[in-house]
């Protein structure tokens, strides 16, 4: 059976990839997550849809950097990993971030600084088996930053440039990284974007691109795909207009 | 704010969203928003999912299975699950849903608040009758286990209760075992009324699952299709090898991309140049195909889900569904009575279905299924004159002691609701007086 772990397991889109892999054939999960009861929540939920796959709960704190060192070498002692999603993160209040320091501090954390480091802890046993998969949940936001979430995108940025150089040095092994994209999706993280009426993708089609994606080992995956064209065009807008763009 | 429109697109008023994710949560979130109402997948038609200028607690994100008896086939889930989802994933493992309504596209928690049915009634009763348990939310912030033997009548209130004794957060379902995704159907053209119930009585015993359209343009020469299905045994799938294809083509199908229907046209496109010749075509078509066949159960029960946003086709206006149940006695002379009224009226419908309910009465106090026979029939909006059509069509439906469905219905009157559901009086000790909704508001105090 696959192996696959799960950063970040009660986060709604990885939820749905949990989905889409339990019900394709049955694996070994290793859901990773903050709160013990949600992540059992999740658990059960797939166990109920594939009762043949072998599903196991882990709790760490994803800011401390000796925990997530910890929870990874468990995670690998047990048995080697074919891929690792790292999915967590908090879609912060721009207007607390600017506001409040510590705010800012702990969105660049969560979004930025804890993803980079499950994936680093991930490399190594990786690299020493020469396989596997480490997938990261990045966010068209990084791509640009722009004045309504620009911490949050900066986040994002670093996540982005970090899978960009980890691609470049596991060129010439099995170990491949995946950089997924997703723009606004409909999730809880989203809801009150959803609730001012903004249109955003299913997280089913969300999910569906992100499997496929890793499957295929695709190095950036834009989802859904028109997000690749809209982030081309934004990302070339001359500043002189884009800083005249209330976006 | 946001706007939010109920399957006919009668109206699209703002509504004060909040997304319910965590079933440990729902207490929290309806004491700090109410009055408020749950949404499931908004596909009644009417106002009895809308609370307009009001909070609405959209429960799609209540959407894990908690537990499943392989032996006993009892589900656990959350109200926000799919009927979709559940049929998708069991059917291969033997199980399915007792009884769905013609979409799959709908939650756990709405089949229970409009305790819905399907086309085999006679057989299996309705939605309420394969539930064993309910996890309901109350906005007083109590969360109530029921059960049939320690709550009945909360239970009773609840199953059909339109969402107004609480918030549905879980539920125990009965499946029932299934040998293979397919059904023996049969299709039979028939000419008049006496003809369909001949039909449809001489089907109950042998046929799992009945239910007819009609030409309601087709004056006094009645015509109409009879369908009617049994899920086959993996014996019987088995023993014809192009099934395998088939289900191979089907699945591809499912999950592939939808067809829909892109926009909202400017006139509806279902009207008095195009329903004729439609029904004339959709007929020949259907005859063409009398006698028996195979089909996957998603096709044969949910034609319509292959495409998306059907009811944009009705236009700008949107549309009315006017679903009636009258009891057999006198049923025969009230349906052709309202045939008739359409007749004369120049209104037409295409979706017009025709069936018999089953010699039960449904577990629920405000439940629509009863002994008769029921007919439904679509109507773009055309104001007044849609609305004069119903008028005419309610008094035959009191007239026959008959009752409207609330799934369906944005506008009947109050006297006729309060005498189509005697057992209101028992109903409202039960309601959650921090829920809310607009058919409420029109129908009851509150």
């Amino acid at each position: 059976m696959q192996h696959i772990v799960i950063i970040g397991a009660t986060s709604v889109m990885a939820e749905h990839c949990s989905r889409l892999w339990v019900q394709a054939s049955p694996v070994r999960l290793t859901l990773v997550g903050r709160d013990e009861a949600r992540t059992q929540r999740v658990a059960d939920d797939l166990r109920v849809r594939s009762p043949q796959s072998d599903v196991q709960v882990m709790t760490t704190d994803f800011v401390n950097a000796a925990a997530i060192a910890q929870t990874v070498n468990a995670i690998v002692a047990h048995a080697p990993v074919d891929v690792v999603l790292i999915a967590h993160g908090v879609l912060s209040d721009q207007a607390a971030c600017q506001d409040d320091v510590i705010a800012c501090d702990a969105a660049l954390q969560v979004n930025g600084v804890s993803p980079v480091l499950f994936a680093e802890a991930f490399t190594k046993p990786m690299v020493a088996a020469n396989r596997g998969t480490i997938a990261i949940i990045g966010s068209v936001a990084g791509d640009r930053g722009r004045k309504t979430n620009y911490v949050y995108g900066a986040a994002k940025g670093l996540v982005s440039r970090y899978a960009q150089g980890m691609q470049h040095r596991l060129v010439h092994t099995n170990v491949k990284v995946v950089l997924i994209k997703p723009g606004p999706t409909d999730t809880p993280m989203t809801s009150d974007l959803k609730a001012k009426g903004q249109k955003m993708a299913s997280v089913e089609q969300v999910a569906q691109d992100i499997a496929k994606g890793i499957a295929v080992g695709k190095p950036v995956v834009y989802t859904p795909g028109i997000w690749q064209v809209i982030m081309l065009v934004v990302m070339h807008l001359p500043r002189v207009i884009f800083n005249k763009l209330n976006i | 704010m946001k706007a939010v429109s109920a399957w006919g697109r009668l109206s699209d008023d703002l509504h004060d969203v909040q997304v319910l994710t965590d079933r440990t949560q729902v207490t929290s979130v309806m004491a700090a928003h109410q009055p408020g109402l749950a949404f499931g997948n908004g596909r009644s038609y009417g106002d009895v999912g809308l609370n307009p200028q009001g909070h609405l607690w959209h429960t799609t994100g209540l959407n894990k299975l908690m537990s499943f008896d392989e032996t006993t086939g009892r589900l656990v889930c959350e109200a926000g699950v799919l009927l979709r989802d559940i049929q998708r994933l069991f059917v291969p493992r033997g199980w399915m849903l007792p009884v769905t309504p013609g979409t799959q596209l709908i939650t756990v928690g709405g089949a229970i608040a409009n305790d819905v049915h399907g086309k085999n009634h006679h057989a299996v009763g309705s939605f309420g009758d394969h539930v064993l348990r309910l996890t309901l939310a109350r906005t007083s912030g109590e969360v109530l286990q029921l059960d049939w033997t320690t709550a009945p009548e909360l239970m009773a209130a609840t199953v059909g209760g339109l969402g107004l004794t609480g918030v549905v957060v879980s539920a125990e379902l009965q499946l029932r075992r299934v040998g293979s995704p397919w059904l023996q159907t049969e299709t039979l053209p028939y000419q008049g009324l006496p003809e369909f119930f001949e039909l449809a009585d001489a089907s109950e015993r042998d046929w799992e699952h009945t239910v007819s359209w009609i030409d309601c343009l087709s004056g006094p020469r009645l015509r109409g299709i009879f369908m009617r299905g049994n899920h086959m045994s993996q014996a019987q799938a088995e023993a014809r090898p192009s099934l395998r294809a088939a289900l191979a083509a089907q699945q591809r199908k499912a999950s592939g991309k939808a067809l829909a229907m892109p926009f909202v046209p400017p006139v509806s496109l279902v009207n008095g140049l195009s329903l004729k010749p439609f029904n004339v075509a959709y007929y020949q078509l259907q005859k063409l195909k009398s006698g028996l066949d195979v089909a996957h159960y998603e096709p044969f029960f949910y034609p319509l889900d292959n495409l998306q946003h059907w009811n944009r086709m009705y236009g700008p206006r949107g549309f009315y569904q006017y679903q009636s149940v009258v009891p057999r006695e006198g049923g025969e002379a009230a349906v052709q009575a309202m045939l008739d009224a359409i007749s004369a009226s120049g209104e037409g419908s295409f979706l017009a279905v025709l069936k018999t309910f089953g010699n039960r009465e449904a577990k629920g106090l405000l439940s629509f299924p009863m002994p008769g026979v029921t007919l439904a029939l679509d109507f773009p909006s055309r104001g007044e004159r849609t609305l004069r059509l119903f008028s005419k069509l309610d008094a035959i439906v009191r007239e026959a002691g008959g009752r409207l469905y609330m799934a369906k219905d944005a506008r009947m009157p109050r006297d006729l609701f309060e005498a189509g559901y005697p057992r209101l009086s028992e109903f409202i000790k039960h309601r959650d007086t921090g829920i809310s909704s607009a058919m409420s508001r029109r129908l009851m105090e509150y």
